[in-house]
C-alpha cells in the first residue's frame, strides 16, 4: 500500500487543509467525491424513496381493507382525468404494485444497505480513506436520479390500458410488450437501466476498494463480516444486473423495432424473459438481504460484546448464499409448465440454500451464548430480524417445493413470505444498521425511548400487516387483484389494521430522528464501549471529512 | 361496479357461434385497445340469446349449486383449501404433515433459544462474556442438522412432483383451456364442443345464483367427475394461469405454448378459482368455475351441446360438430 492515496496533502499539496475542511455546499452535496457524502446521499435518497413507496403500500392496502371497489375510481379521476373508466381504475391498481415493486426494491433497499451504509462504512472498516474511484461513486448516485425520475414519470404517460406501467415489477412479456402500449412501460424499462448501471457501476467500485485498499494488516479474513457481505453482494451484482439490462433490451427491441425475443407467436418464446428475469432476479433478493446479515453480525456481537461465533463459516455462508443463488432462479417459475426433472432439480437446489442460512441464524445465536448482553435499539432490531427472518427464510422451504407451489404460486402466501425476508428482514437491519450507526454518521445521539417505541410499534404492526397474509394465501388468495371475494375479507381486514400500526412506527421513527439531528446529546467516538471492535469507532463522531490520512496498521 | 356490467353474461350458443366469436376475440386482443375489445367481443355473444331460442334436442342437466365452504375459500380460513384429487390430498398431506410441523418447530427453537439467551446473557445475569469463537463439532452439526431435515422433505416433496407429472391415460377427456383478457375459452376437440368463453357473472347475478361474487362465472368448465381430465391450456394474448385451489391445479396459460395438466377430480361439484398471473386491467375478474358431474350427466351435457359423448369426433371439431348439432342448449345460468 503506497501513501499517495492515503494522504490528501501529498495530493493537493497546493492546498493545506486539514482533514475536516469541507468544500462549500453546493461543490460538497452536488460534486461529492466523498464516500461519507454520497453515502449520506444515499441514506437520504432512499428515506424519501421508502416514503413514497411505503404510501403506495397504504394506498393498497386501504383499498384491500374490504372487498369491493373503495377508492380505487376517485384514484383513477384524480390520475386520468374525471370520466376515468373502472378499467383505467383497475390498470391504476396495476400501477400501483408495480411502483411499489420498483421503488422498493431499486429505489430503497438497495441504495440504503449498499448505496447507503455501504458507502459509509466500508472504507471506514477496512482502514481506506475513500472508496476506489470516488467521481464513479457520485455518478453512481446521480444515476438513481434521472432513474427515479423515469420511474415516476412513466406513471403520467398512456400504458396501455390507462396511464403508468401496469406490468408488476417483474415486467413480464407478453403483457409488457404487445399487452402494453404507449410510452410507459418504455420509461420504466429505462428506469431499470439506468438505476441497474448506477448499480453495476458501485459493485465495480466496492470490489476494487475491497480488493486494493485495505490497510496493512487487513487480510480478507480478518474484514468485518459487513465488508465480506458488501463484497459478496457487489459480485452478485455485477454478475447479475448485466442479465437483466439484455432481458429489458430486448423488451424495449422487441416493443419499438418489430424484434420478436419474447412473442410466442412468431418463433421467440415468453419463458424465456421469465428465465432472464429471475437469473437476475433470484440474485437479487440476495444483493437485498446479504447486507443486511453483515450489519447484523456486526451489532449481535457489538452488544454482546463477543467476536461472532464462527467468523469463518459465516463468512463462507453468505459465499455459498451468493453461488447457490444463481443456479436457483426457476423455483419462481415452477407453474410455467416446466418439465419434470427441471421442476425436481429447481426444488432440491433451492432447499440447499437453507444451509448456509441456517448456519447464519445459529452462529448469531452461538454468538449470542455466553455474551453479557445490552439491548439497546439497535440490538432489539437485530433481535427482531434473527427471528423474523428465521419466519421468512422457513416459508420460503414451503414455497421451495414445486409440488406445494402448485397451489401456493402467486398467492399471498409469497407476498407474506417475501415480506416477511424483505419487510421484516432486510427493513429491520436497515433500521437497526441505522441506529447502530446514527451516533457515528450524525454525531449525536438517537433517543433511546423513542427508538425502542419504534421498534415494538413498527414490530406489532408489520407481524399483524403480513402475517395473516400466510392464511389469505393458503385459501387460495391470488395476489396483485385489487378486489377479492367476500371469503377474504376477515383477514384482509386484519392486515389493514396491521398497516396503520406500522405507519405509527414509522412516524415514530422520523420523530426520533428530527430530534436526534437537533437536539440529540453527542455522541462519543464509541458509544457502545467495548463490544464494538471495528475501525469506525476508532474515529471521532462524525468522523473526520477524510479518515486515515495514516493508514492504521490491523494486528 | 357499474362497469363490471360490461361483462355481459355469455349464454351457451352454438359451437359454430362461439368459434366464430372467440376468434373475434383473439384479432380483437391484438388491436391497440386491449381495453374493450373482448368484453365487447363477450357482448358480441348475447345476441346468440336469440340464436338459442329452438329448445335443445337433449336438454343439459340442471346447474349445479355450489356447496358452501367447498371448492371456495371460507371466511377466515387458516389452511389449505379441501382437496378434491389425489395429487392435491398428497400435496395438502405434506403441507400439514411434514412442512408445518417442521417449520413451526425450527421456528419455535430459534425463538426459544433466543429468549432462554435474553434472559440468561444479559449483562445484569451474565456480566463477564465468554471469549467463545469456535466449535467445530457444533457448527459441523447445525450444518448436517438442516442438510437431514431437508432430506426428509425432500423424499415426500420429489415424489409428489413425479406424480403431479404423471401422465393422463389414453382414455383422459381432453379439454383445450385458452386464456384472454380477459375470460376463459373452453374446448371439447375429441367431443366436438367448439370454444365457448366463460365471463365473470356481475355481482347481481352471483347473488342470484347463490354464488360467490368474482369466483361465480357464467359458462362453467364443465366436467365429469371420478374420469382422469387432460387440460391443454394456452393463452391467446399475454400469459395468464388456470388455477383452482381445491384441485391443486395451477398452470400458466402462455400464448405460443400448449401447457398440459392431468387430474381426476373426486367428487361432483362446483370448484372455483382465480387467474394467477398479472394478465393486466381485469386481471382479478376472469374467475375459473368449473362444475364436476358424474359421469351419466356429463355425457347428457355433450350430448345437451351437440357434442359426441364417445369422443369420436378428434380432429373434426368443430365444424363437423357444428353441422351435425340438432340444436344449441338453452341457457343454463
Amino acid at each position: 500500500m503506497t501513501t499517495i492515496a492515503a494522504d490528501p496533502h501529498d495530493v493537493h499539496a497546493h492546498d493545506h487543509h486539514d482533514a475536516d475542511h469541507k468544500p462549500g455546499f453546493f461543490a460538497r452535496w452536488f460534486m461529492s467525491t466523498n464516500h461519507k457524502d454520497i453515502g449520506t446521499l444515499y441514506l437520504i435518497f432512499a428515506i424519501c424513496a421508502g416514503v413514497i413507496g411505503g404510501a403506495i403500500s397504504g394506498l393498497m392496502r386501504h383499498e384491500l381493507a374490504q372487498p369491493g371497489i373503495q377508492y380505487l375510481h376517485s384514484w383513477a379521476m384524480l390520475m386520468d382525468g374525471p370520466d376515468a373508466t373502472l378499467d383505467q381504475a383497475y390498470h391504476l391498481w396495476n400501477v400501483l404494485i408495480t411502483a411499489h415493486g420498483l421503488i422498493m426494491v431499486f429505489f430503497m433497499v438497495m441504495p440504503a444497505i449498499i448505496g447507503g451504509f455501504g458507502n459509509w462504512f466500508v472504507p471506514i472498516m477496512i482502514g481506506a480513506p475513500d472508496m476506489a474511484f470516488p467521481r464513479m461513486n457520485n455518478i453512481s448516485f446521480w444515476l438513481l436520479i434521472p432513474a427515479f425520475l423515469l420511474l415516476l414519470g412513466s406513471t403520467l404517460v398512456p400504458g396501455g390500458t390507462g396511464n403508468g406501467a401496469g406490468t408488476g415489477w417483474t415486467v413480464y412479456a407478453p403483457l409488457s410488450t404487445s399487452g402494453s402500449p404507449g410510452p410507459a412501460v418504455d420509461l420504466a424499462i429505462l428506469s431499470l437501466h439506468i438505476a441497474g448501471a448506477s448499480s453495476i457501476l458501485g459493485a465495480i467500485n466496492f470490489i476494487t476498494t475491497i480488493f486494493n485498499m485495505r490497510a496493512p494488516g487487513m487480510t480478507l479474513h480478518k474484514m468485518p463480516l459487513f465488508v465480506w457481505s458488501v463484497l459478496v453482494t457487489a459480485f452478485l451484482l455485477l454478475l447479475s444486473l448485466p442479465v437483466l439490462a439484455a432481458a429489458i433490451t430486448m423488451l424495449l427491441t422487441d416493443r419499438n423495432f418489430g424484434t420478436v425475443f419474447y412473442d410466442g407467436l412468431r418463433g421467440g418464446d415468453p419463458e424465456l424473459y421469465q428465465h432472464l428475469f429471475w437469473f437476475f432476479g433470484h440474485p437479487e433478493v440476495y444483493i437485498m438481504i446479504l447486507p443486511g446479515f453483515g450489519i447484523v453480525s456486526q451489532i449481535v456481537s457489538t452488544f454482546s460484546r463477543k467476536p461472532v461465533f464462527g467468523y469463518l463459516g459465516m463468512a463462507y455462508a453468505m459465499v455459498a448464499i451468493g453461488v447457490v443463488g444463481f443456479v436457483v432462479w426457476a423455483h419462481h417459475m415452477f407453474t410455467t409448465g416446466m418439465s419434470v426433472n427441471v421442476k425436481m432439480y429447481f426444488t432440491a437446489a433451492t432447499m440447499v440454500i437453507a444451509v448456509p442460512t441456517g448456519i447464519k441464524i445459529f452462529s448469531w445465536i452461538a454468538t449470542m451464548w455466553g455474551g453479557s448482553l445490552t439491548f439497546k435499539t439497535p440490538m432489539v432490531w437485530a433481535l427482531g430480524f434473527i427471528f423474523m427472518f428465521t419466519v421468512g427464510g422457513v416459508t420460503g422451504v414451503v414455497l421451495a417445493n414445486g409440488g406445494i407451489d402448485d397451489a401456493l404460486h402467486d398467492t399471498y402466501y409469497v407476498v407474506a413470505h417475501f415480506h416477511y425476508v424483505l419487510s421484516l428482514g432486510a427493513v429491520f437491519a436497515l433500521f437497526a444498521g441505522f441506529y447502530y450507526w446514527f451516533p457515528k454518521f450524525s454525531g449525536r445521539m438517537y433517543n433511546e425511548v423513542l427508538g425502542q417505541l419504534h421498534f415494538w410499534v413498527f414490530f406489532i404492526g408489520v407481524n399483524i400487516l403480513f402475517f395473516p397474509m400466510h392464511f389469505l394465501g393458503l385459501s387460495g388468495m391470488p395476489r396483485r387483484y385489487p378486489d377479492y371475494p367476500e371469503a377474504f375479507a376477515f383477514w384482509n381486514q386484519i392486515a389493514t389494521h396491521g398497516y396503520d400500526i406500522m405507519a405509527v412506527g414509522v412516524l415514530i421513527f422520523f420523530i426520533n430522528v428530527f430530534w436526534s439531528l437537533f437536539a440529540g446529546p453527542k455522541a462519543a467516538a464509541n458509544p457502545w464501549g467495548e463490544g464494538a471492535t471495528t475501525l469506525e469507532w476508532t474515529l471521532s463522531s462524525p468522523p473526520p471529512y477524510h479518515q486515515f490520512e495514516t493508514l492504521p496498521q490491523i494486528d | 361496479m357499474a362497469g363490471l356490467l360490461a361483462f355481459a353474461p355469455a349464454v351457451v350458443a352454438s359451437p359454430a357461434a362461439f368459434a366464430q366469436d372467440s376468434a373475434t376475440a383473439i384479432g380483437n386482443a391484438a388491436d391497440s385497445a386491449p381495453a374493450t375489445a373482448p368484453a365487447e367481443a363477450a357482448n358480441a355473444v348475447a345476441p346468440a340469446e336469440t340464436a338459442a331460442a329452438p329448445a335443445a334436442a337433449v336438454p343439459a342437466p340442471p346447474r349445479l349449486k355450489p356447496t358452501e365452504g367447498v371448492g371456495m375459500p371460507r371466511p377466515g380460513e387458516i389452511t389449505l383449501q379441501e382437496q378434491f384429487t389425489d395429487t392435491g390430498r398428497q400435496a395438502r398431506w405434506i403441507h400439514d404433515a411434514v412442512l408445518l410441523p417442521v417449520i413451526t418447530v425450527i421456528c419455535l427453537i430459534v425463538l426459544a433459544l433466543m429468549l432462554f439467551i435474553i434472559a440468561r446473557y444479559r449483562r445484569g445475569a451474565n456480566p463477564t462474556p465468554s471469549r467463545t469463537s469456535h466449535n467445530t463439532l457444533l457448527e459441523i452439526v447445525w450444518t448436517v442438522a438442516p442438510i437431514l431435515v431437508l432430506v426428509v422433505i425432500a423424499v415426500p416433496s420429489i415424489s409428489l412432483i413425479a406424480e403431479q407429472y404423471r401422465p393422463a391415460p389414453k382414455e383422459a377427456l381432453t379439454v383445450k383451456v385458452t386464456g384472454y383478457q380477459w375470460y376463459w375459452g373452453y374446448e371439447y376437440p375429441d367431443q366436438g364442443i367448439g370454444e365457448f368463453v366463460s365471463n365473470m357473472l356481475p355481482p347481481e347475478k352471483a347473488v342470484e345464483n347463490g354464488e360467490p361474487y368474482l369466483l361465480a362465472a357464467d359458462n362453467r368448465l364443465v366436467l365429469p367427475a371420478g374420469r382422469p381430465i387432460k387440460l391443454i391450456i394456452t393463452a391467446a394474448d399475454v400469459i395468464h394461469s388456470f388455477a383452482v385451489p381445491s384441485l391443486w391445479v395451477k398452470m400458466d396459460a402462455v400464448p405460443g405454448r400448449l401447457n398440459e395438466k392431468a387430474f381426476t377430480i373426486e367428487k361432483p361439484g362446483v370448484y372455483y378459482g382465480q387467474c394467477s398471473e398479472l394478465c393486466g386491467a381485469r386481471h382479478a375478474f376472469m374467475p375459473i368455475a368449473i362444475e364436476a358431474l358424474p359421469p351419466a350427466e356429463f355425457d347428457a351435457w355433450v350430448r345437451s351441446q351437440g357434442g359426441d359423448p364417445a369422443g369420436n369426433a378428434n380432429g373434426e371439431a368443430p365444424q363437423t360438430a357444428a353441422a351435425a348439432a340438432p340444436a344449441p342448449a338453452a341457457p343454463r345460468i
